[in-house]
């Protein structure tokens, strides 16, 4: 346990917070941008915000692949579940995102669907060679952490030859959309807050690398810390920036060092180079069409290309009119600014993509948030 | 979904597999993923799959690092942690 509750240290973070608070400019503005929802959900669950100055300001990013996947790929999802003689795998973090129609995978298997929830890949791949009599669809969502892992599992089903094994495959890329909040056109125009600063990836950069970001920083000019998932972490990744900005510096700088390298695991990116390729554009909810910002499996894995071998709808279904998912995943608005949060969107009957996910921007502040800002408003 | 957890390798199988453990946990993964691994080291866990080998003498570092921090703030005079809840770890 020593590498996870060390880093939990109450009296350690108490100091790098003061830390903080000592470097930080009255009159400068901080404001930086967690991409990723394992850092929303360990800031909300942790109260790291209160611990911070008023000038520097946390904003959420659309790194939970659970809530920037649009409507009409669960739907595509759901329509596998559907199909007579199909078993659809699951991670267990999409079973309740709810498709259009008040429907979701966990309502289709009540309704009689086969959804199977796995933990890995490959026990998508074992359920095929047990159930030769039926199609099995992996339900492959996920950035460059869970990618590797289902070109494993590809790999591993061609090489036993199951010709019942498919993938949908919903793998998408943090560069591009980092990049796309950053300085595509589109998404400005929908609305976007100024960043000054990321706290980049952690286990999606153990597979990348450092090097990635490297173009955001120089091109961009906007200082990059990676860090781990666990508050001291994410604190001292706040410190490194705070003291990069303060010192005009924007460069890509590692916190998370015990598992991240510049160059990442390279034999991970061999297996997704062999298996995947680029998909011209990919819609992200929240930021649109975003070009080059997801994988496809190559041709020469065309067979288990779920999308090829099932008709699946592609008609795009628009958010709720009143969910402001996507201006959330921007980091333009806040959880409480939408009227449905915590009142018809809860993590129980969740209406949009960031209450679902526990990593989402919504259901973190609904879980650990939500009573300490009213206590703070409140006269 | 990105999550993942440092897990100690107590067993290396076959096809790729492996055997890691937390806190009494033990849990069948692939190392496929990884160049060398061995009984012992620290992984860092993600649906089934070892994605990196955990970096003790950075670990150790980092943790060495945060402990300077403390005692330079405490030293500083800023009492950031009162007696009475120190030391303690936050829940996990």
């Amino acid at each position: 346990m020593r590498y996870l509750q060390a880093f939990r240290d109450r009296g350690l973070v108490r100091a790098v917070a003061a830390a903080v608070r000592a470097e930080v400019q009255p009159a400068r503005r901080y404001h930086l941008m967690e991409f990723c929802g394992g850092h929303t959900h360990a800031i909300a669950r942790y109260g790291l915000a209160a611990l911070l100055p008023e000038n520097v300001r946390l904003i959420h990013g659309p790194g939970c692949p659970v809530c920037v996947l649009p409507i009409e790929r669960i739907d595509g999802a759901i329509e596998l579940a559907r199909t007579p003689g199909v078993i659809l795998c699951s991670y267990g973090d999409m079973l309740r995102v709810p498709g259009s129609g008040r429907t979701s995978l966990l309502k289709t298997r009540a309704a009689g669907g086969d959804v199977r929830m796995v933990y890995s890949a490959l026990d998508a791949v074992a359920l095929a060679a047990a159930n030769p009599e039926r199609q099995v669809v992996l339900f492959a969502i996920g950035f460059e952490t869970t990618t590797p892992p289902t070109a494993v599992a590809v790999l591993q089903a061609r090489a036993a030859g199951l010709r019942n094994f498919s993938v949908f495959c919903n793998h998408v890329l943090t560069p591009s959309a980092i990049q796309s909040i950053l300085e595509a056109p589109a998404v400005r125009d929908l609305g976007t807050v100024p960043v000054d600063g990321f706290i980049g990836p952690a286990h999606v950069s153990a597979v990348i690398g450092c090097r990635p970001y490297e173009y955001f920083a120089e091109e961009l000019q906007r200082p990059v810390v990676i860090a781990g998932f666990e508050p001291l972490d994410v604190l001292q990744a706040i410190l490194m920036l705070v003291r990069q900005l303060n010192a005009g510096r924007a460069e890509v700088e590692n916190e998370y060092s015990r598992a991240v390298t510049r160059t990442g695991n390279r034999r991970a990116q061999m297996l997704v180079a062999g298996v995947f390729e680029l998909r011209r554009a990919f819609t992200w909810r929240g930021l649109g069409l975003v070009p080059y910002s997801a994988l496809q499996l190559k041709e020469s894995f065309a067979d288990m290309d779920a999308e090829r071998r099932f008709p699946l709808p592609s008609r795009p279904v628009p958010d709720h009119p009143a969910c402001e998912c996507g201006a959330i995943l921007r980091g333009f608005k806040q959880p409480a600014e939408c009227r449905l949060f915590a009142t018809a969107c809860t993590p129980d009957t969740p209406i949009g993509s960031c209450m679902v996910s526990p990593e989402g921007a919504c259901a973190a502040h609904y879980a650990y948030g939500r009573f300490r800002a009213l206590s703070e408003t409140a006269p | 979904m990105c999550l993942a957890i440092p897990m100690q390798v107590v067993a290396i199988g076959p096809d790729g597999m492996g055997t890691v453990e937390l806190g009494g946990v033990r849990k069948e993964v692939s190392l496929i993923l990884l160049d060398e691994v061995s009984v012992g080291d620290h992984v860092i866990v993600h649906v089934g799959f070892a994605l990196s080998r955990l970096d003790r003498d950075e670990a150790e570092a980092t943790l060495q690092m945060f402990a300077e921090m403390a005692a330079a703030d405490s030293a500083a005079g800023q009492s950031i942690a009162p007696r009475n809840d120190a030391p303690g770890t936050l829940p996990s």
